[in-house]
């Protein structure tokens, strides 16, 4: 059941990976990533992390997808995707490299088959809320601080980014751009 | 069918994402998409924590997870402020008009 649950939403999160790089207009890829979210999402579910998945929906698929078609829209680009400049004496250098990769990956599925343990989902409060809030507020207590200057620093740049005319001639209008964007 | 899934199961589901996150970034031109394709790279090696987080029993992953995504959500907040400033200054998205940081 869990094997055929991961089968789905592997796939699911595969497929709409792969049709966001091929789609040309940004706002399917937004679409098809938004897809990939909710799948990914699933298969935390599965892996018994339901706070993860929760975030995942909210931050990921609701803040930072919104704010990502927001700029799509604002911008409205239509312009087609220009082809890249193909370098043609490069691709036996590419053939060569994707061969030593594959042979990497290969060593590592048929010889470091040592992947321990079975799956969790006996009893284990691992993933819970209440066990992710005491990890966080206790052992990690300084990345959690720090986290919350990072925010701080994005919230200023984003605003100082987005304003026309710079932090050096402050004006009124057009500074509300980063007032959304904290999480 | 009986199989529970296996923790490499997510590792390869894990590094397929990520490929065609970093294929995306090389092949697009179009500055969002790369910029959504580094949030598809992000949530890949997410999906390795949230794994390895389960299947050995350690709440650690998941506390990086929720980094991660403070991160990711701070990185799109500077990353459209500098795209919008971008399309302000050149009237275009594709990063072949921008490969030089001088106007």
């Amino acid at each position: 059941m869990l094997a055929l649950l991961f089968i789905l939403f592997a796939g699911m999160a595969i497929g709409c990976a792969i049709s966001m790089v091929a789609q040309r207009n940004p706002l399917y890829s937004a679409i098809s990533l938004i897809g990939v979210f909710i799948s990914l999402a699933c298969l935390y579910v599965t892996l018994s992390a339901p706070f993860i998945a929760a975030v995942q929906v909210i931050v990921y698929a609701g803040a930072i997808m919104v704010l990502v078609v927001f700029v799509i829209m604002l911008l409205n680009v239509d312009q087609p995707e220009r082809q890249p400049r193909r370098l043609r004496s490069l691709v036996p250098i590419a053939v060569g490299l994707a061969a030593i990769l594959f042979a990497e990956a290969a060593f590592i599925i048929f010889f470091v088959q040592q992947a321990p343990l079975t799956p969790t989902h006996s009893i284990s409060n691992v993933g819970l809320t209440s066990s992710i809030g005491t990890g966080l507020f206790t052992s990690y207590l300084l990345p959690f601080e720090i986290t919350s200057i990072l925010l701080l620093m994005a919230i200023v740049g984003a605003m100082s980014l987005a304003r026309r005319g710079g932090l050096i001639r402050p004006r009124v209008d057009g500074g509300e751009k980063g007032t959304n964007n904290r999480q | 069918m009986n199989m529970a899934p296996q923790l490499s199961w997510y590792l390869a589901l894990s590094a397929v994402l990520f490929t065609i996150g970093v294929v995306g970034v090389l092949v697009k031109r179009n500055v969002i998409s790369m910029f959504m394709c580094i949030e598809l790279m992000l949530n890949a090696v997410n999906l390795t924590f949230v794994a390895f987080s389960s299947f050995f029993r350690d709440v650690s992953g998941q506390l990086f997870v929720f980094i991660v995504m403070t991160v990711a959500a701070a990185e799109a907040a500077v990353g459209l402020g500098i795209i919008i400033s971008i399309f302000r200054n050149r009237e275009s998205l594709d990063v072949d008009d921008s490969s030089v940081l001088k106007l």
